[in-house]
């Protein structure tokens, strides 16, 4: 614990710089809708990222819709139907999109 | 490191054990026993191997059984018949000080040979807990009760022993509330009963899950893993200090995130 700084002084300072919300964390969350229908979002990708592009490739990939939300606290955020928490992250795992140990899910 | 307090707690959850100390010293016991009573007759020749001293070659696969075998064997033996309870609750008692009191025990008592490292720690360990039974490593676990869940309407969730829980975890009610209701997306609330009331249907498991997420990041030291700490907020920052070791550490505020729209909207938007 006491050597977490040690590694560069900076690190969180400059991530929080450059990626979205703080600490450079991917959030995943799910949410309950009507019934045992449920939606996930996505929240804290880099601004640098092509939103819709990767909405495409999920839509693709898990065979559900979604859309990119605007926030205007958190910027945009993705969407998409039903509980996709795990798919989500092993996508962005395997596209090279965020790093694992940045990805945060939420949710039960 | 940080893999080891969750799957502790999975047991205890699981076991739906009350907080009840005897009941979790019986299980181990039992594990400890199991390996011991297959093998009682082959400890008969090991102690005798050993008080003839011809295993100078120390071998440290052997070490452990060797040093607590000579003290269980004889009480095994005897006990063999009876199992059960009470066999238990005596042996407790009677591991701790035949080790230490009675030096002749040893394995190494007799011949010539060096201690090696495992048997002298062995040695430092029955002492230590034989003067002073909480500094030894087998510290008291807290146990939590798995989460009482029940459905109020077919929309929403009462969360029963949300009190109890929070009390053994030593956490203001609001905070853990916060941290479930931010974790599951959902709004809800305290009913008078002290019970919690979420909006929407959540299985037990859920709720462990997140108490077991909580519980991580919030109540357990990193330093020692003992869950006896205390939340305080200074100037705007938690931190979270352990009264076991003393350490103190910042933890994250609880922050809701993105929250989406759910159900009709006003014609308004």
């Amino acid at each position: 614990m006491a050597f977490v700084g040690d590694l560069d002084p900076f690190a969180e300072a400059n991530a929080e710089d450059s990626g979205a919300g703080s600490k450079d964390y991917v959030h995943i969350r799910t949410q309950q809708r009507n019934g045992r229908k449920s939606l996930t979002t996505v929240q804290g990708l880099k601004k640098e990222f092509s939103y819709n592009k990767i909405l495409k490739d999920l839509k693709k990939e898990f065979c559900c819709n979604g859309t990119v939300v605007q926030d205007p606290e958190l910027g945009q955020v993705i969407q998409l139907q039903g509980d996709q928490r795990k798919n989500v992250s092993t996508f962005l795992v395997q596209a090279g999109i965020v790093k694992k140990d940045h990805i945060k899910i939420h949710g039960f | 490191m940080a893999d080891e307090a969750p799957i502790e707690l999975k047991d205890e959850v699981a076991d739906l054990a009350p907080f009840d100390p005897t009941k979790k010293k019986k299980k181990k016991k039992v594990l400890v026993q199991d390996p011991a009573d297959e093998a009682v007759d082959k400890v008969a020749e090991k102690t005798e191997n050993l008080a003839v001293g011809d295993s100078l070659e120390s071998s440290f696969a052997g070490m452990k059984k060797k040093k607590k075998k000579p003290v269980e064997t004889d009480f095994l033996n005897e006990e063999h018949g009876d199992g059960g309870e009470d066999h238990d609750g005596d042996r407790i008692s009677e591991d701790g000080e035949g080790e230490g009191i009675d030096l002749s025990q040893y394995p190494w008592e007799g011949s010539d040979r060096d201690y090696s490292y495992e048997e002298l720690l062995g040695r430092v360990f029955n002492i230590l807990r034989e003067n002073n039974p909480e500094l030894a490593g087998d510290r008291r676990r807290t146990v939590m009760r798995p989460p009482q869940v029940l459905r109020e309407g077919t929309k929403k969730t009462v969360f029963v022993n949300f009190m109890d829980l929070c009390k053994t975890m030593h956490r203001q009610p609001e905070h853990v509330m916060t941290f479930l209701l931010a974790e599951m997306g959902t709004s809800g609330s305290l009913d008078g009963q002290q019970r919690l009331v979420v909006k929407g249907r959540f299985a037990p498991k859920n709720f462990e899950g997140i108490l077991r997420r909580y519980v991580n990041e919030y109540v357990i030291c990193n330093g020692c893993k003992s869950p006896d700490t205390i939340l305080s907020k200074e100037n705007r920052l938690f931190f979270l200090r352990c009264e076991q070791c003393g350490c103190a550490r910042s933890v994250a505020p609880i922050k809701a995130g993105f929250v989406a729209r759910v159900g009709r909207r006003k014609a308004g938007t």
